[in-house]
Formats: C-alpha cells, structure tokens, sequence
C-alpha cells in the first residue's frame, strides 16, 4: 500500500499530464517510493501499477530501465560516484578508491550498520565541476578529494 | 559554475540571485514575449525572424531551428506539444544545467514564445535526473512565472495560454534521444522510436511534437527582442549566435563560458585558466564524448563553430570541450568511453547493443595486457558494422570515440598490444 505521503506526492504529478495519461507519473512515483524507504521491491512496483492504472509489467520495464532507482536496499545514504571521462580525469577513480576503503565495501554494496551504499554512475552533467558523487540522487558534491570525501562521511554521521 | 557571461543566455550572472524573476526583469525578461503578444506578431514573421538568426539546434545535431519550428501543423485541431530536452548526459556536457540553476526564466520565456509560433498550450521541459537541486530551481521557477502571470491562463492580459512542466528523468543516457524523451515522458522505458513519423506529426501521446534543447530555447528571446540579424552577427555566417562552452577535463579553471560562434578555440582554453599544472596539450574532444578526438595541435588551430571544427574532422556537437593533457593514456580513456556507451544502449537494435559490448571488452583487453595486432583492425569492422545501422544516433556516438582514437592515437594502441603496458 503506498503512504498517504507518497499518494499526494503522485497527485501532484498527475497535474502535470493529462486526465487519460496516467502512466507519466510512474517515473515520479518510483522515486518517491524510494526516497521514503530507500529502495523499491516488487510489492511496491504492484502498488504504483495499481495506483496509476497500469500493468505490473510496465512499471517492472521503468523501474529496472533507468538505472537510479535500487532495487536492492542501498543504506541510508546511497553514495553515488561518477567515473566517466571528464571526472575520470580529475582524479574520480583514486576517490572512488579512497571510499571504498574508508568504508569497507565495493560498487552496489552496503556497510554493515545499514549507513551507506555505494553506487557507480554513468555522467551526472555537471562535468566542471569534477569529480563529483551525489548523495542519495538529491545533492551533488563536487570536486571531490580524499579531504572532502571525509567530511561528507562525517556530515551524514559516518566516522569522521 | 558559470564563468562566462553572456549577452544571450548567461545574462543575470552578476546577481547575487541571478534566477529570480525580479533580476531577469531588470536584463530585459520577458519582453520579448510581451511584444509578441501584445503586438499579436504573426507566427510566420517569428519563424523568419529565427531563420534569419541561424540559430541551430544546440543539443548537438545543430539542426537549424526555425526550419524544425515551421514542420508544426499550425491548422492541426487537437492537443499538440512543445517539449524542451535538458537530458544533459552526454559526457562532458552540462550547459544547460547552469541555465537551470542561474536563468531559468530564459527558457520559460523562449518555450512560451515557441508555444505561440506554434499555437501550442502545453509543454514538458525533461530534466536530467541526476541534477535534481536544479529540477527543484525550474521548479520554483515555473512557480514563479505562473504567479506572475507568465504561464497559465490569460498570459500578460491576452488570450493566450500555456504551462510548462518540469519532468525528471532518472538516470538513462538514451533518453537525450528525442522520441526515447518523448517514450519517457509517457511513462515507458525509453527506448528510441522508428522515423519516420517525425515528432512533428507523431509525438508525445502521438500528437504533433517539437523537441529542442534548452540552449536552443534560452537563445529565443534575445532573438525576438534584438532581431534575428543582431543574433546571427554575434557569431559566424552559418553558425550564429553565442554558444556556450562547458569546459572540462585537465584545465585549470573548468566552468561554462557563453562566447560567440567562432571563438577561436586557443581562447576558450585560456579562459579556462590553460592546461592544468603548466603540462602539455594532447588532445580535445570538442563536441561531447561522441565527437572524434582531435589532437591539440589541430586543436589550437580551430575556431568553435560548426564549419570549423567538422573541417578539422570532428564536430562542435553540444560545445562540451574535454581537455586532455600530456599525462592521458587514450587506451583507458576509451576504455571508459566505451564502457558508457554499452552500458548506456538501450538495447533494441542488435548493432548496438552487442557491438558496444564487442567494442568495449576489446579496448578492455588492450588496456589490460591481452590485445591481439588484429584487435585495431576489429575495433575499425566493428564501427562499421554499427555505426548509421541502429535507430537512433547512439550507435554513431559509440562508434565515432574508436575511429577518432585510432585515427590519430593507433600507435599509443598498438605500443599497449606489444608491451601490454602504456607508453604515457
């Protein structure tokens, strides 16, 4: 069952489209499922398909088409690191490297108390401002060091 | 962040808000759409007036806009759509965020005027997914216009009427593809469609439809305020206008930059403060990361237009200018190219989607130590056989990043294939 929060947040999309259009918010609807428990399982896909008059099929196509949304859980703070050209060299795989180790874990992994996830992206479009990671797909953090990395860790209440 | 205003789109960069609408008044907002309006401009007389300017489609295909404006079916009784692609996941690429973040009401204002020319009601503006604080801006900022009288019903007094809405996207390189846009915006995966039918007849929710990109938008209300011809002798005969430049890569100074057409490239590169550290040019890729590779020496030599760089042998595309120094190894940048474009096919046309496959695990295994001497002659076949054979430009974009590196880098490939280690 989706929330009443996620509903009036897909009402509010639906104004976007027309009456008979529906299924233009499915990409909405996703994401808000998502930004209220972190990630989407099957259940959740049968519930937007029922809520906006769609085949469950349909809404599986969307959700494992475009590749933000986790279908795993993915922690409470999805890291999402760019390594295309632009951040590539500016230094992306060396930081991409430096949050590994700092916590644990490798691409699509989670750390053991549930706090972060770690994701690698394709180019983000903010490519001056290399290299770059985005906080569960909300905030951009740009020009990225070992130095700045630690201080995103420490804002979002990892170790410091 | 931008830092190169400009007298067309980067116009409010010296506020400290400059995405309000009080200080896009004060650089002339929103007055070309009065005059349009107020003055009841035939259409015709709008679509000559960006004709003139020789405004091109500013997302990479350079298609000249005025001639895409005039396929709209004006007579066409029904719903008919205007839909603005700031889709920016070309790498390299990210223009058209700063006009988000920074002008947003250029483009509202350039859609509306495009929605008169075009006697259309409704249009979408489809937002890159990973730039969500900027969707949330064009957000406010459509808020704003509504508020003010800009969008929506009776705009500025008369009887015309359109809305704009903001769609974001999440997360697929192939939706800048416009009719994969158009299958994303109606909640499908979005998987690029046959042409014909061209949007302009079958678009969004199958009625008539144009696409253009957000700079190409943006540059509208200059032109209906200064003239077509004012814009068109800012750059260059057959590329007019300003352009904006997204700068990226070994450069000291990375940023966006609004420069006029033809700017010759060796300023662009110091506007962005040189090669990082004091190093050496090696190459540019000019155009985004599908356009061919150039080396710097030629580099130094073009002016950014479209004539100019595609005499060079590559192409201005969306104006992303990676910068690459002496320290690259071009064997694992392409790697890395080739990486996002079989990661990024859609899939639908089997060229594409096992041949970025093909291209990617042979440039993976040079990089690696265990490239064979007849990979390169592969790589070549291999683009051959998906380059212009897919449905939309993706496999192009995967193919043209391989042929510009071994037309000019071969012997950096084949150094790796017979040391099975990297000469830079």
């Amino acid at each position: 069952m989706l929330s009443v929060q996620v509903q009036e947040k897909i009402e509010r999309e639906l104004r976007k489209y027309p009456a008979d259009q529906r299924q233009s918010a499915v990409m909405s609807a996703l994401r808000f499922v998502q930004d209220e428990k972190g990630w989407i399982e099957s259940s959740d896909m049968a519930d937007v398909a029922n809520y906006l008059g769609m085949a469950q099929m349909a809404v599986y196509e969307v959700a494992t088409f475009y590749h933000m949304y986790n279908l795993k859980p993915m922690g409470k703070h999805t890291l999402t690191v760019c390594t295309n050209l632009s951040c590539q060299l500016c230094g992306a795989e060396e930081v991409l490297g430096y949050i590994k180790d700092k916590l644990g874990i490798g691409i699509g992994e989670v750390t053991a108390d549930g706090k972060f996830g770690l994701r690698e992206a394709e180019c983000m479009g903010a490519c001056v401002e290399a290299p770059l990671l985005s906080v569960n797909n909300k905030r951009l953090c740009f020009r990225l060091t070992p130095a700045k990395v630690d201080q995103i860790l420490a804002e979002l209440g990892g170790q410091p | 962040m931008s830092l190169g205003s400009g007298p067309v789109i980067y116009t409010t960069l010296d506020f400290d808000q400059p995405w309000t609408l009080e200080n896009y008044l004060k650089v002339g907002g929103y007055q070309a759409l009065r005059m349009v309006l107020t003055e009841k401009i035939p259409p015709e007389h709008i679509i000559a007036e960006v004709k003139t300017s020789a405004l091109r489609g500013r997302g990479g295909a350079g298609f000249p806009t005025g001639l895409k404006w005039s396929f709209m079916p004006r007579n066409y009784q029904g719903d008919k759509y205007i839909v603005c692609n700031t889709d920016e996941g070309e790498p390299g690429t990210c223009k058209d965020w700063d006009i988000l973040r920074y002008n947003p009401h250029a483009l509202i204002e350039g859609m509306a005027i495009a929605a008169y020319t075009m006697a259309v009601k409704t249009g979408y503006n489809y937002v890159h997914g990973e730039i969500f604080e900027a969707y949330e801006r064009m957000e406010a900022a459509c808020e704003e216009a509504r508020a003010a009288g800009y969008l929506g019903k009776d705009i500025l007094g008369t009887d015309f009427e359109f809305d704009l809405h903001n769609h974001l996207g999440y997360g697929a390189y192939v939706c800048g593809e416009e009719t994969a846009l158009l299958e994303s915006i109606e909640g499908k995966k979005g998987q690029p469609r046959y042409k014909p039918p061209f949007p302009a007849s079958f678009g969004l929710y199958g009625k008539p439809t144009t696409i253009n990109n957000t700079e190409t938008f943006s540059s509208i209300p200059y032109i209906i305020r200064e003239g077509g011809q004012k814009f068109l002798e800012l750059g260059r005969p057959n590329s007019g206008g300003t352009k904006l430049f997204s700068v990226s890569g070994h450069v000291n100074n990375p940023g966006n930059f609004e420069l006029p057409m033809g700017t010759p490239f060796r300023k662009l590169l110091e506007l962005a403060g040189g090669v990082r550290n004091g190093h050496k040019l090696k190459a540019v890729i000019p155009g985004g990361s599908s356009m061919p590779v150039l080396p710097g020496e030629i580099m130094m030599e073009v002016d950014m237009d479209y004539d100019s760089i595609q005499k060079a042998g590559s192409y201005l595309g969306s104006g992303a200018v990676i910068v690459m120094d002496e320290t690259v190894c071009m064997v694992r940048a392409l790697e890395r190219l080739s990486y996002f474009y079989y990661e990024e096919s859609c899939g639908q046309c089997t060229p594409c989607r096992e041949g970025t496959g093909w291209l990617y695990r042979i440039v993976h295994r040079i990089e690696h130590g265990n490239g064979k001497p007849e990979d390169l002659d592969l790589l070549l076949e291999l683009c051959d056989n998906i380059a212009g054979r897919t449905i939309c430009a993706l496999g192009d974009a995967a193919a043209w990043p391989v042929q510009g590196m071994l037309k000019h880098y071969r012997n950096e490939f084949e150094y790796h294939i017979e040391h099975k280690k990297c000469m830079v």
